[in-house]
């Protein structure tokens, strides 16, 4: 079962939003509601559903209400309509103090500007989760330690934050998140403030403690890059639509729809696809008939642009490999080339003009 | 039904506005109003000058109040002067039983450790409290009342108005049923309340310290509700996101933030208490600011000025005391302090 389930989820934001969301779910866009009721729509019909242990990626523009979404799991808002349950829990139905209890032992939250307590210090901040589950200060030291151990701050546990830079703030932040040990992180627009060499320090640390901790992540951002990098899924989110739901390379290569299409055009493909995405089985490579020729081996979990120089030079074929070096399939010129043109339409319609 | 709703209110408030009117008709005098209320719309000449007769009867009902207030809440108002009026008898007399240097070393200690040890700070404090009294013996002891009745009159500042704040931050209603009544607190005349102040408490220091309150008060709610909902809402949503109940936001998080603001509260509410204390000293309230009246009063410009610098300089004591205290807590958590990039 999904950790995580969101399912028909309507949020309106304005003085009556019950009585405007017979006219969202008649279908009328947001602006048809804007200009007749003066409500804002932040979600239209969203449903998603999030497995244990994977990093959800929920992507869109800034108004495309991914933020809202995030806010919703939690429910530090609520929304019009819709269910929302976590770990078969139904969220809606909590009270207060259910909600209070839920929100210290299931899930932890990092902030785009970080949500630091400026008159606590790192250690405090870390601590906090546990300040508030009541735990004595004695423990909450020593996990709060741990934690910033494990994002590299030891040294600053006595600093205030506004002594921080920006990317210290942020696994600050990190830190703080993981020390109530949830098994769920929020991650709202978590390195959407840093810079660009941080920010993908911040990830490749990201996806190290993933690797090790295996939490559900919901992760927003508006970074196409960044999503593609960490998400073992993505939504897209347009305008409180969601217009595809899919794994990475799905997005890249079958887009939904001329939103997503017109997001994915820039990106370089190289970057994002895995070899193990795109090879073909051994008997596959067999059956074609390809005669023997150069071969390289290459590391299943190696990206594209890691072989490819390598390939064009030596005009090799591409033999995939797991860690133990079993071979577990082939790459040819062919699915490179597919894999690195527009989508596979595009290859499909230039094919037939040779 | 729909389509009336929105005229529901206006409807009320005409209502209300034509009984006024009608409470205002029958209570007038009948030497004022026409022979018959017919006349009104026969003769119209009343709509040139302000007739006699619209004229809403405020003044008897509230004088009735207060008569009734003196009458049966007398021993209530007895009993708030004498613990106000003992709270400052004793607090006064041990202040002034005190060797004056030894109260000039208590100044010096409190605002050594208020400022986080600021010498420039201290010497200057220290200095300013040696010229109260170096300015005309006279002026120590008076000093020292008004001292009394301006900590007095800000401690109940603080009692009452910072959790009015809180309240008034954390809720509109509350917010929306103050913010007149602060208004009105803010505008009146301090006359009004300072010769009520007398009937009610007699003359001296209790009505000097009611007129504080009522007249500094205001700001301090203020700058609290302010200062509570200046804090960054992504850090109160932080707070809440990790499952702290309302309370544990309030102590942990709003008000610690918020202090600054407090501090910049409190110090406007000692500003304004000392500006008090110098026109209570017109109701009799002994202090410095009897001195200034009594240099007036003989046209003594120079008595006077001497008794104004008193003022200012006990005015800059307590300025430099609270302020230094809230610029230490505004350091902390606004400030930025040199970056150490040692490590990482």
């Amino acid at each position: 079962m999904a950790k995580i389930e969101v399912k028909n989820v309507y949020k309106i934001f304005g003085d009556s939003p019950s009585k405007v969301l017979p006219m969202v779910q008649g279908g009328s866009t947001k602006e048809e509601i804007l200009e007749k009721t003066g409500h804002t729509v932040g979600l239209d019909n969203v449903s998603i559903s999030v497995n244990e242990g994977e990093t959800f990626v929920c992507m869109g523009l800034s108004g495309s209400g991914k933020s809202t979404l995030i806010r919703h799991i939690n429910r530090l808002i609520d929304p019009t309509s819709g269910e929302i349950s976590v770990e078969g829990t139904n969220v809606m139905e909590l009270d207060q103090k259910n909600l209070i209890e839920f929100r210290r032992h299931k899930m932890s939250m990092v902030f785009q500007r970080f949500g630091l307590f400026p008159h606590k210090t790192v250690i405090q901040n870390v601590g906090y989760g546990l300040e508030i589950q009541g735990k004595d200060l004695s423990e909450r030291n020593k996990i709060a330690m741990e934690k910033i151990d494990s994002v590299g701050l030891n040294g600053f546990e006595h600093q205030y934050p506004n002594q921080l830079s920006g990317g210290m703030q942020q696994r600050v932040g990190l830190a703080r998140a993981l020390a109530t040990n949830t098994d769920i992180m929020l991650m709202d627009e978590a390195f959407s403030a840093l810079d660009p060499l941080i920010r993908s320090d911040m990830q490749k640390q990201l996806i190290n403690l993933q690797a090790e901790l295996k939490k559900t992540i919901v992760f927003i951002t508006h970074d196409l890059d960044e999503s593609l990098r960490l998400g073992d899924h993505i939504g897209i989110l347009n305008h409180g639509r969601l217009v595809q739901v899919g794994t990475p390379i799905d997005i890249i290569m079958k887009p939904a729809d001329d939103y997503v299409a017109a997001f994915v055009k820039d990106v370089n493909r190289s970057k994002v696809i895995k070899a193990k995405i795109i090879m073909l089985a051994p008997e596959q490579f067999k059956s074609n008939g390809t005669k023997n020729r150069n071969i390289i081996k290459v590391n299943e979990d190696s990206f594209l642009d890691e072989f490819l120089p390598q390939v064009c030079c030596t005009d090799a074929d591409v033999e995939v490999v797991d860690k133990s070096g079993n071979v577990k399939g082939y790459i040819t010129e062919k699915e490179l080339s597919k894999a690195l043109t527009k989508s596979e339409a595009d290859v499909l319609t230039k094919s037939k003009t040779y | 039904m729909q389509k009336y709703k929105k005229y529901f209110k206006p409807f009320i408030y005409l209502i209300i506005f034509i009984g006024f009117i009608i409470i205002g008709y029958r209570n007038a005098k009948p030497r004022y109003k026409p022979e018959n209320f017919t006349d009104i719309f026969n003769d119209f000449s009343w709509l040139g000058n302000w007739p006699k007769w619209l004229d809403f009867p405020l003044m008897q009902p509230l004088n009735a109040g207060f008569d009734w207030l003196i009458v049966n809440y007398g021993m209530f108002f007895e009993g708030i002067n004498n613990f106000l009026l003992g709270l400052y008898t004793s607090m006064k007399d041990f202040l002034v039983g005190l060797p004056w240097p030894l109260v000039i070393a208590i100044v010096i200690f409190i605002t050594y450790f208020a400022s986080g040890k600021k010498t420039t700070t201290t010497v200057m404090v220290a200095f300013c409290t040696f010229f109260l009294g170096f300015l005309s013996p006279r002026y120590w002891d008076k000093c020292i009342m008004t001292t009394c009745i301006v900590l007095i009159g800000m401690g109940l500042c603080i009692v009452v108005g910072i959790p009015l704040g809180i309240a008034m931050a954390r809720n509109k209603k509350v917010r929306n049923a103050l913010l007149p009544v602060l208004d009105l607190m803010q505008t009146i005349p301090s006359f009004c309340y300072l010769i009520p102040g007398i009937l009610l408490f007699g003359l001296g220091a209790v009505p000097a310290i009611i007129a504080i309150f009522v007249y500094a008060v205001p700001p301090l709610i203020r700058l609290t509700d302010l200062g509570i909902r200046l804090v960054d809402k992504e850090v109160i949503e932080a707070s809440e996101a990790f499952g702290a109940s309302k309370k544990q936001t309030l102590w942990g998080v709003q008000i610690p933030l918020a202090l600054p603001n407090i501090m910049q509260g409190i110090n406007q509410c000692t500003m304004m208490s000392l500006a008090m204390v110098v026109i209570a000293s017109m109701i009799g309230t002994r202090g410095i600011g009897d001195e200034v009246l009594l240099g007036l009063q003989q046209l003594n410009v120079g008595m006077a000025t001497e008794a104004g610098i008193a003022i200012v300089l006990l005015a800059i004591i307590f300025d430099r005391i609270t302020q230094s205290y809230g610029e230490r807590i505004q350091e902390r958590t606004q400030k930025k302090k040199k970056i150490d990039y040692g490590k990482n």
